[in-house]
């Protein structure tokens, strides 16, 4: 479970946490209740919501969220409670004595039919031209409770203009309906802080800092708001018409890379349970949309690992050898989403970003060069296209740096909702598609690309490589099956010490150039940590402006959203920590499966620096292509 | 100045520091007991105990605790605190030092609204003769060990404020948001520490009780309601003003104290409390009838019932501090209703979905505001019906 | 805004936070210290304070818009509020009003263009039982009637 403690919320919107027992059968450790007179026992603490759905009675929700502190305030879940003379709220509402709880009375019924009337007659627009059709969850609660007549009337009109200022996320607040997990979400659960509720009794909506477009303020495009909202408010900025029609237009050569939290996910769009990888469908399916080409990003999520091992081993030498002033400890920057936190937050620290590109933008960079040349098409006509489980890449694809092919990079940043409505849209059922490959140049990855999908994959990536450079031993010698475990799981912080002992192996020939060997790292233990969600990011952060602990590690992997990729803001709705849990469980579980599990062992890699990045990594040619910069953006608001 | 006003509870004769000279000599068990003695109910409106609510937070373990006065005085037609805290700030602040005294709290913080701030200074420098004269600060009136000192911090124009979880919210920072309850202040209060949070006249009603004892004060009123309640009357009558009548008193015998002649209603308990029409006149104020904080407003024969229900409705709009569904739609809904009866362009059935409605937000908003704002709705359509539908639509505005 | 109007702002909000303490529940006192001086909370300050109390901006505004005293745009120099809740409706706010509508040439929720009085309505001062009651600041008046009310206002600065 990722940690919720040190929420700095408003107590109005904090769960009361009344620890439970460690040991129920303690006196006083379960409650004996009755719920719709029914006997049962909870353990001391449990909410009257908990409660409900341990015995399998269904309360139903609308600001309640599983990641998000309690708030109360939709009135949706409120049940009888015997002796109160009010309805409570059961999400809020811990259980310390034996009550008797009715789920289903008339005046239960009869209020959550209010509830919904109300917030229907304020919600603007109309179902079946809604996005959210068949997947909000007040349409559900309305069709539940047989809410079909608009009792107290329907508004005609939008009441907020719609924000579409943002290359990630859309705001149409006449949707909205004020559960304010979006607002929980932003400062909670990421700490950005963008959205907050302003004004208040009718006039109250989420707004931002003096309800400036999203794109003026400090919004990081995580997406995580999207993908706990109810309702249709928060949506992506979707871009799949452009993508049509470039793929209608024969003139344009239309390519896709799909990246391994899209494919662990896409199932639940089709119905499926949570946790299996479609990664050979899709291929077939994106080829009868009608891409040309289907590449995997994993490829150069294995080339990642390279440029930024490399460019990590290079700092620890001038470092440790040379004596020089570097930016240590070095931070990935595949995080879209966390890079610009950073560039927000702690701008005096951007140098410890490295300059490697994410692996969609090294790909973008690679296809209107490398493969342009190769296929012998004008990079002109090539339209790149991204699918990925992130929002924030909308954005990341349109910073102005990242255009090193002479043209836009990456032309379109599609997430998996998107593409699952493309696939929809061409009457594909994605489950029941033949597989088939990806197309080379880039087919084959390894292993280290596809956890790039997971908190903790990018390290554990790292090291698989790093190790093998360093002590020419297999890593399976010291991780069993080499999976690094101790970098896995999903706690919120996690940090690691690897001794890398006394013995080397010798530099292998892409580094040679650079280091002569290895014995300035004798005895040097490497650290390194992983958090997710910007929350933990922040921690770290401040630990390391105050010196602390995480100011002495070598090496940390930042995503910007809770459970890295696989729970990014592009990812199916809904979101919880269980569905995250188990799309983990599908990355990992294809890992295992593949043969080759190490990016240096990547042929096409490897073939890529003999061919074309020929100066090797971190070379000139790297350097143009797949390396970037980032911008001093501080945290102030115009 | 002192005692001018006429009352044998509240505004019987009291010197500053009595009750604290009183307390410090005696055990806060002795507190507690002379508190439960005297029956004594919160005097803002819902007549919790004061003394099983003191008995908790004594109860409570912690490092820190806090007393908290609500000085936010906002319901409509209520001013009684204004007269408290002008000419008696001696009851109110002794009576928080008792508290301090009986749940072994160092804090006190008077929360007074914003529109009374033009009593801070006075209070401020009472609060620092108070000082002097060691009622407040270290080692109270010689007591080793008892130290309490009083702030003030002001509000700033939100009447849910008054609300006793959202003024703690207030008090922390964050918008006058209710808490969800359990758990209660006086376990998780200001600052997740155990906080008491009294009326203005309940501190007041202390500091008698604790120089007269427990029982003396249980002699006024009736059984369930116990002393004597300070009545802010305002509205269609001779002599408005705060008046200091005992529990028990019926409606016809305040308006005869008052001067108040052709009265055709009265709303006991402001916008959130219930309309009362003639027939009822007889009603007693206490918390086993006509509950009230101390609002009466009196109105006479020729008053538009449903122009006053308008400005209570549109009162509640403004002040929902909107974040629970029912209050923050409910309440508009409730208006609309109104507006479309004053229009002559409503349905009797539709009338009853709102009646139903309001029914919903008295049990289902997440706080006190929301759980009130219908009453008026409800009294006022349901004992005014013949005036207000009986008139061939003339209700115009 | 000027390098320097900032810097005297930062100075402002440091000096303030000093006053009433580093930590969220001096937010409300810091607002209406900056209110006072000011007659609003501009931007720059919002987000100063925001940097002081290591919260976010638009928590910052978020807690000025909840509050009628609070506002985020400049106002006049003086802000009139005239009660509007039930018995000063019923002891003739309207007809004061009217008047000072009238005398001002603005209508309720604007400003004069000398920028000398802003006015706005409120909900009960806590003055029934001497309506028409009106806020001047933070003076309060009762028993306004209109005439006393031009009184009353010919005699703002």
């Amino acid at each position: 479970m990722e940690s919720r403690s040190n929420f700095r919320t408003p107590v109005s919107q904090q769960a009361h946490v009344i620890e439970k027992p460690k040991d129920t059968s303690t006196i006083g450790g379960m409650v004996a209740i009755e719920i719709n007179e029914k006997k049962v026992s909870v353990p001391f603490g449990t909410t009257i919501l908990e409660a409900c759905k341990m015995n399998g009675i269904s309360v139903p929700t609308l600001c309640h969220h599983e990641d998000l502190c309690v708030a109360g305030v939709c009135r949706i879940c409120v049940v009888e409670v015997e002796g109160m003379k009010t309805l409570q709220a059961s999400c809020a509402f811990p259980i310390t004595n034996p009550i008797k709880i009715k789920t289903s009375s008339p005046m239960v019924r009869k209020a959550r039919r209010h509830v919904i009337d109300l917030l229907l007659s304020e919600h603007y627009g109309e179902c079946y031209s809604c996005f959210r059709n068949g997947k909000c969850e007040l349409q559900n609660l309305a069709k539940e409770y047989g809410v079909d007549n608009y009792t107290f009337g329907h508004v005609t009109k939008p009441r907020y203009e719609i924000d579409n200022s943002s290359y990630s996320v859309i705001r149409d607040m006449s949707k909205c309906i004020l559960c304010k997990r979006c607002v929980r979400t932003c400062i909670d659960l990421q700490e950005v802080g963008v959205l907050e509720a302003v004004n208040r009794g009718h006039e109250t909506k989420i707004s931002t800092f003096l309800d400036k477009p999203l794109l003026d303020v400090i919004c990081i495009n995580c997406g995580q708001c999207i993908n706990r909202c109810p309702t249709a408010a928060l949506r992506a900025n979707d871009p799949s018409d452009e993508i049509w029609a470039a793929i209608d237009d024969p003139t344009k050569h239309v390519v896709i890379q799909t990246a391994p939290s899209p494919r662990a996910a896409i199932c639940e769009e089709f119905g499926m349970e949570p946790g299996h990888s479609l990664t050979k469908e899709l291929n077939t399916a994106l080829r009868r949309i009608g891409f040309d080409k289907v590449f995997d990003t994993n490829t150069t999520a294995d080339l990642t690992i390279i440029e930024e091992g490399t460019e990590l081993i290079l700092r620890l030498y001038k470092a440790i050898v040379k004596k020089e002033s570097v930016a240590l400890p070095q931070f990935t920057s595949c995080s879209p989403g966390w890079v610009k936190f950073l560039e927000h937050y702690y701008p005096e620290y951007i140098d410890n970003l490295s300059s490697a590109k994410s692996p969609q933008q090294m790909f973008g960079a690679l296809i209107k060069t490398f493969y342009a040349k190769k296929a012998g098409i004008d990079p002109e006509n090539i339209v790149s296209v991204a699918v990925m489980p992130c929002s924030a890449k909308k954005f990341e694809c349109n910073r102005p740096e990242m255009n090193s092919s002479g043209y836009k990079d990456v032309d379109y940043g599609l997430t998996t909702r998107e593409l699952a409505r493309m696939i929809k849209e061409a009457g594909i059922n994605l489950p029941e598609m033949p597989k088939s490959d990806f197309d080379s140049p880039f087919g084959e990855a390894s292993g280290a690309g596809l956890i790039f999908g997971a908190t903790g994959g990018v390290m554990e990536a790292a090291i698989r490589t790093v190790y093998e450079f360093i002590t020419g031993n297999k890593i399976e010698d010291a991780f069993e099956k080499a999976e690094v475990k101790p970098v896995r799981g999903f706690e919120g912080i996690r940090y690691v010490e690897l001794p890398l002992g006394e013995k080397f192996g010798p530099v292998p020939d892409i580094l040679k150039h650079f280091i002569p060997n290895w014995d300035w790292l004798k005895g040097v233990t490497l650290k390194v940590a992983v958090a997710h969600g910007t929350a933990n990011a922040k921690k770290i952060m401040d630990d390391i402006k105050a010196g602390g602990k995480f100011s002495e590690c070598h090496f940390i992997e930042f995503m910007a959203c809770p459970g890295g990729c696989l729970g990014g803001g592009g990812q199916p709705i809904p979101t919880t920590p269980e569905i995250r849990k188990k799309r983990a469980e599908a990355i990992y579980a294809e890992d295992e499966s593949l043969e080759i599990r190490k990016a240096h062992e990547n042929p096409n890699v490897v073939k890529l620096y003999e061919e074309f990045l020929t100066d090797g990594p971190c070379g000139h040619i790297s350097h143009k292509l797949l390396h970037t910069h980032y911008t001093k953006r501080g945290r102030y608001i115009a | 100045m002192k005692n001018k006003r006429e009352g044998k509870v509240i505004f019987s004769p009291y010197e500053r520091g009595d009750a604290v000279k009183k307390v410090v000599a005696i055990s806060r068990e002795d507190v507690l007991f002379e508190l439960r003695e005297s029956i004594l109910k919160g005097r803002g409106g819902a007549g919790f105990p004061t003394a099983t609510k003191w008995t908790l937070v004594s109860a409570a373990i912690s490092d820190e605790k806090f007393v908290v006065c609500n000085a936010d005085e906002g319901e409509p037609g209520t001013f009684k605190d204004r007269i408290l805290l002008l000419e008696y700030p001696e009851l109110i602040f002794d009576g928080m030092v008792v508290a301090g005294y009986t749940i072994g709290a160092k804090k006190g913080i008077v929360y007074l609204r914003g529109e009374y701030e033009y009593m801070l200074k006075s209070l401020e420098d009472y609060l620092g003769e108070m000082r002097k004269d060691n009622l407040l600060g270290e080692n109270i009136c010689g007591k080793i060990g008892f130290n309490f000192d009083i702030t003030i911090r002001l509000g700033s124009g939100a009447y849910v404020c008054g609300e006793e979880t959202a003024l703690i919210e207030s008090l922390e920072g964050n918008r006058g948001e209710a808490r969800n309850r359990p758990p209660y202040p006086v376990n998780t209060g200001y600052l997740g520490k155990p906080t008491t949070v009294n009326n203005v006249e309940t501190f007041a009603a202390v500091s008698h009780i604790i120089t007269k004892g427990g029982s003396w004060f249980a002699k006024f009123g009736t059984d369930k309601s116990t002393g004597a309640k300070l009545f802010s009357v305002s509205g269609d009558c001779e002599k408005p003003g705060v008046y200091e009548l005992p529990w028990g008193t019926t409606i016809n015998e305040l308006l005869e104290i008052v001067g108040a002649k052709n009265t055709k209603a009265v709303q006991v308990g402001g916008a959130s409390g219930i309309c009362i029409p003639k027939s009822q006149f007889n009603r007693k104020l206490g918390y086993e009838d006509a509950a009230t904080g101390g609002s009466i407003i009196i109105f006479n024969e020729s008053r538009n019932m449903l122009h006053i229900l308008k400005n209570f409705m549109e009162f509640f709009v403004e002040e929902s501090c909107g974040q629970c569904t029912p209050c923050r739609i409910g309440n508009v809904k409730l208006l609309e209703g109104i507006e479309m009866i004053e229009n002559n362009n409503y349905t009797f059935s539709y009338l009853n979905h709102l009646k139903e409605l309001g029914k919903t937000m008295q049990v289902a908003s997440k706080c006190g505001l929301g759980q009130s704002s219908p009453n008026a709705f409800l009294s006022i359509l349901e004992n005014f019906k013949d005036e207000i539908f009986n008139n061939g639509g003339n209700n115009g505005k | 805004m000027l390098v320097l109007e900032k810097n005297n702002i930062t100075e402002e909000i440091e000096q303030l936070v000093r006053k009433h303490g580093k930590s969220r529940s001096s937010l409300l006192p810091i607002l209406q210290d900056v209110q006072r001086k000011h007659k609003y909370i501009p931007d720059f300050a919002q987000q100063e304070i925001a940097r002081l109390l290591d919260i976010h901006p638009v928590e910052v505004y978020s807690v000025i818009s909840f509050y009628a005293f609070l506002n985020t745009k400049p106002k006049g120099r003086n802000i009139v509020r005239l009660c509007k809740t039930i018995t000063c409706d019923l002891a003739g706010k309207d007809n004061v009003a009217k008047m000072i509508e009238r005398e001002l040439g603005i209508k309720f929720g604007e400003t004069t263009k000398d920028n000398r009085i802003t006015l706005e309505y409120v909900n009960c001062l806590g003055m029934c039982d001497q309506g028409p009651a009106l806020l001047v600041n933070e003076r309060v008046y009762s028993k306004v009637t209109p005439e006393k009310a031009i009184k009353i206002l010919n005699e703002i600065k």
